[in-house]
């Protein structure tokens, strides 16, 4: 990817967040994208970690529990502000994933995928057992930001969907950019070239376990981040959020998108967020309809939706 | 003083002795080629030199500084680099890229750096691009730059691996098979960069399985069988020694007394 591709991938998005709006039927809408868009942010993490670096994670759910539940105790037990406890949160998961990278990092293919399962499920069990701190299945209350009303008082009055739209499109545009700027940087090319191959890359000089720790690290800080984001506007969190099923449902839409492309991503984020939404007419039926969407795109279109559309575009070009 | 220098390498896979006391030297502007029937244990001699094996025994040191088993990113740092039998390109990234891996050392900086492009960054990825473009012309893959790998033929993937190799700047370069499957055209050409790339002061340790190119161009020949030198001189002894010539040609009575020894 060049320069002029990030670009053009972050216009496409800045452009597509601030128009969507004049689409919505209604304010609920506001939320669903919001929700789209903290989704997507940890996928766009998982980008960084599957689609550069080569690694899979079954457990990256487990930080966004941390980054949720960070948002939850903080400003409770700390009195730290919320915005401030995203950031501890973020710090926590980034140095976790380095301590439990380390070791599990040498694993590769299903092995890793096991290793990390691990762990998030027992992020999740903590988070489920330890009644007395986090109010245990039933999840306990988050901190409002304060930002809304600050903004208020200025004279600037936001519902609370069209207040976390902004926020979580500003903050996904600035993961994109964070990771466009990755993807075609030194590292960067690092992680995709121990993706293509270990033993080429560490002969010309790639540190190979450090490069994966490194991409590691940094979707642990995305997967918190979008944990935060989810807690904070949700103002409400359960350890579902860590649970195994969100980790699923990240990969998925990681690897249903196109999980080498940014874009691609969110594009993913966006589809299986919406689905349930519109599937809510077939309610019985929408695990089913949701299963099928998968192995139809991973039988027609291995590459992911938007890499298979996009080629099949050019192809046509030519 | 040599650049590299072997001794008395080997290694054992199982019972089996891949390869077995290996001593050799190569010195900064020296074209050496290891030979030998195919399973030789050549191949193995070069993953134990470039840090992919742990050799068993014997020791290798590069520039005076003893490196046995020392991982292959810290040997590229002392400036060794090299090419694989079987393509390890990194298929999904383009040409430009391939070679631009080879930059790492010169390019890598803090990940801040990386995350937030800043100047630093830009200014070093920008030095090791046009140092790419350059190694590309070099082995005529310029105007394939902005492809995938993965969609270029055989022989213009051997020359890639060469560029991403020389991206390194290296002192001491390994080929291992440079130009096989390649036509005569092409053969010439490798023939031509390795002379040249002698030239300029950087060792060659070479595998190669075309005797003509061997013979024409190494200063020093080392010929294992059965994971035990043979034989080593210059291309004009070597080509004469009876025990070489028994091995590419297996005659009866020698082999079995090779093959203990």
């Amino acid at each position: 990817m060049t320069g002029r591709n990030k670009w053009i991938s972050l216009g496409v998005l800045a452009v597509l967040i601030a128009l969507l709006p004049l689409f919505f039927p209604s304010g609920y809408y506001y939320r669903v994208g919001a929700l789209i868009f903290v989704n997507a942010l940890s996928v766009v993490g998982l980008v960084i970690l599957i689609g550069y670096a080569g690694q899979i994670s079954l457990g990256h759910a487990g930080f966004a529990g941390i980054g949720a539940y960070a948002c939850a105790l903080a400003p409770e037990h700390l009195g730290l502000h919320p915005a401030l406890a995203l950031v501890l949160g973020a710090v926590v998961s980034g140095v976790m994933a380095a301590l439990i990278g380390k070791p599990i990092l040498r694993l590769k293919g299903y092995y890793l995928a096991v290793a990390t399962l691990g762990f998030g499920i027992l992020v999740s069990m903590v988070l489920t057992n330890e009644r007395a701190l986090t109010g245990g299945p039933d999840g306990m209350n988050v901190a409002d930001l304060g930002l809304r009303s600050l903004l208020r008082d200025m004279g600037w009055r936001l519902s609370g969907g069209e207040f976390w739209y902004m926020i979580c499109g500003v903050v996904l545009l600035v993961g994109a950019w964070l990771a466009l700027n990755l993807f075609d940087s030194p590292s960067g090319r690092a992680m995709r070239a121990l993706h293509g191959s270990e033993v080429a890359a560490s002969t010309v000089g790639v540190d190979v376990p450090r490069q994966k720790l490194r991409a590691f690290v940094i979707s642990a800080v995305y997967a918190s981040v979008a944990g935060s984001l989810l807690a904070l506007q949700n103002g409400y969190i359960t350890p579902d959020v860590a649970g195994f099923m969100h980790s699923v449902e990240m990969v998925t839409m990681a690897v249903l998108g196109g999980v080498g492309s940014v874009l691609g991503a969110t594009f993913g984020a966006a589809i299986l967020t919406l689905l349930p939404q519109v599937l809510t007419v077939f309610a019985e039926y929408e695990q089913l309809v949701l299963g099928l969407v998968m192995v139809l795109v991973m039988i027609f279109l291995p590459q992911g939706l938007l890499p298979s559309i996009a080629r099949r575009l050019k192809g046509r070009d030519e | 003083m040599s650049l590299l220098d072997v001794q008395g390498l080997g290694i054992s896979f199982g019972g089996l002795k891949a390869v077995n006391d290996v001593s050799f030297k190569v010195s900064p502007g020296e074209i050496v080629s290891v030979i030998g029937p195919n399973g030789a244990g050549k191949t193995t001699l070069f993953n134990m030199i470039s840090g992919v094996y742990q050799p068993g025994r014997g020791s290798v040191s590069l520039n005076g500084t003893e490196v046995t088993g020392v991982a292959p990113n810290r040997l590229a740092e002392m400036g060794l680099s090299r090419t694989f039998q079987n393509l390890q390109i990194f298929q999904e990234m383009t040409v430009l890229d391939n070679v631009l891996a080879g930059y790492h050392l010169s390019e890598r900086g803090s990940v801040w750096a990386d995350l937030l492009s800043l100047p630093g960054m830009k200014r070093r990825a920008a030095e090791a691009r046009a140092g790419a473009r350059k190694l590309l012309e070099r082995v005529r893959l310029d105007k394939a730059a902005e492809q995938v790998a993965g969609n270029l033929s055989y022989g213009a993937l051997k020359r890639l691996e060469i560029a991403r190799a020389l991206a390194l700047n290296p002192k001491i370069l390994l080929l291992d098979e440079p130009a096989a499957g390649c036509n005569a055209v092409e053969t010439e050409e490798i023939d031509h960069l390795i002379a040249e790339l002698a030239a300029s002061g950087i060792a060659i340790l070479l595998v190669e399985h075309d005797m003509k190119l061997v013979m024409r161009i190494s200063n020093h020949i080392v010929v294992l069988d059965h994971g035990e030198k043979i034989a080593e001189g210059d291309p004009a002894t070597v080509s004469r020694d009876p025990a070489v010539i028994a091995a590419y040609l297996g005659t009866e009575e020698e082999e079995p007394a090779h093959a203990d020894g």
